[in-house]
């Protein structure tokens, strides 16, 4: 499966959803793919797209919040699985698409093949926990955990594919902060 | 001894609308954290390393909150990045509740290079600070808060050794 078949398949299925992307070509293929006022694109800031949405499900207890993740990120930030899983904020939904490199800076390897991370994020108390390995799995799986109690992790294994002629978020850094606060202010 | 209080400053922000606390612990921090723990309005969230509390704040301030984040300088190196990158470029606001380990060379070995650096360092990312004094509370906090709520920058606050009630 390649990457972008994840974003094909999870778009569809997003409704006004708050998602924050990791940074790299998670933000790239999913701005690229289909541009959306509730995506945060964390354009730098390595590891953090996990404590960003743990931040936004606290204080937005009644949205669904969505993290859009990479093993990269995640490895880097292991204790923030340690966090949501304590915190538990039963309306995030971490998505992590695990392609086991470092694909924005030329596929050096990450560790994710070794680490069962779906594994690392069920130990730190992520209520469920699921990996899939083929396309037609996503939707299903995806489903489940936005309809059910969080937080829930999502693994996605895929092939390193990215296509490094796929355009950079062109959004300013404070266009992207503004019309995402839009989107999370008081209906 | 000052009548300057862990719970008269906890107070303090809380009535300026700072309504969402994290960070990871240090002995000078140790009785504002204890008063997280004890106020009722206030809601303290244990992070795991100082850059996971500023990706908690981020994302705190981006859903309408007012966030605070407490740490040791010795968590600045891991912070810079996200600091730099994140806060700075997005114009996320934060306000900092740093204590001051390794002031004027006099701490444990581990805290004397940052000790000696910290200004330095924040003033070369562009990050404004003020030492917090019993004396100028209300004056830094209202420097801190024209920096958060008009330029949307996020400010530090330096606790030197002694300032708060330090509980261990």
């Amino acid at each position: 499966m390649r990457g972008i078949e994840v974003f094909q398949e999870i778009i569809p299925l997003l409704k006004d959803e708050p998602v924050v992307h990791a940074n790299g070509f998670i933000c790239r293929e999913s701005f690229a793919l289909q541009d959306r006022e509730e995506n945060f694109y964390m354009i730098g800031s390595m590891g953090l797209a996990s404590s960003i949405g743990l931040g936004v499900a606290i204080c937005k207890p009644d949205r669904k919040v969505i993290v859009l993740d990479g093993d990269g990120n995640v490895l880097m930030a292991m204790g923030t699985l340690a966090m949501i899983g304590a915190e538990a904020p039963n309306n995030l939904v971490h998505v992590v698409i695990d392609n086991e490199v470092y694909e924005s800076t030329g596929k050096q390897r990450s560790i994710s093949n070794a680490v069962a991370l779906e594994q690392v994020a069920k130990s730190s108390g992520y209520r469920e926990a699921l990996r899939v390995d083929k396309k037609e799995e996503i939707k299903p799986a995806f489903e489940r955990l936005m309809n059910s109690e969080g937080p829930g992790f999502l693994l996605i294994k895929v092939e390193a594919c990215f296509d490094p002629k796929t355009g950079r978020v062109t959004h300013t850094p404070e266009e992207i902060k503004e019309r995402f606060m839009n989107t999370l202010l008081p209906h | 001894m000052s009548s300057f209080t862990s719970q008269i400053f906890i107070e303090r922000l809380i009535q300026k609308n700072f309504n969402f606390f994290t960070g990871v612990p240090c002995s000078l921090l140790s009785g504002l954290i204890s008063c997280l723990e004890e106020v009722e309005d206030a809601h303290y969230i244990p992070s795991v390393r100082e850059d996971a509390a500023v990706g908690l704040c981020a994302g705190a301030y981006l859903s309408g909150s007012q966030p605070v984040l407490l740490m040791q300088n010795s968590g600045l190196g891991y912070c810079l990045n996200a600091f730099t990158s994140l806060n700075l470029i997005y114009r996320i606001p934060v306000l900092v509740i740093m204590s001051w380990r390794g002031q004027g060379g006099k701490d444990a070995p581990e805290h004397l290079i940052m000790g000696d650096i910290s200004q330095k360092l924040l003033e070369t990312a562009g990050m404004n600070y003020s030492v917090l004094k019993p004396e100028n509370c209300d004056q830094v906090v209202e420097i801190a808060l024209r920096k958060i709520n008009e330029e949307k920058l996020p400010y530090t606050l330096l606790v030197e050794k002694g300032l708060f009630d330090e509980r261990y």
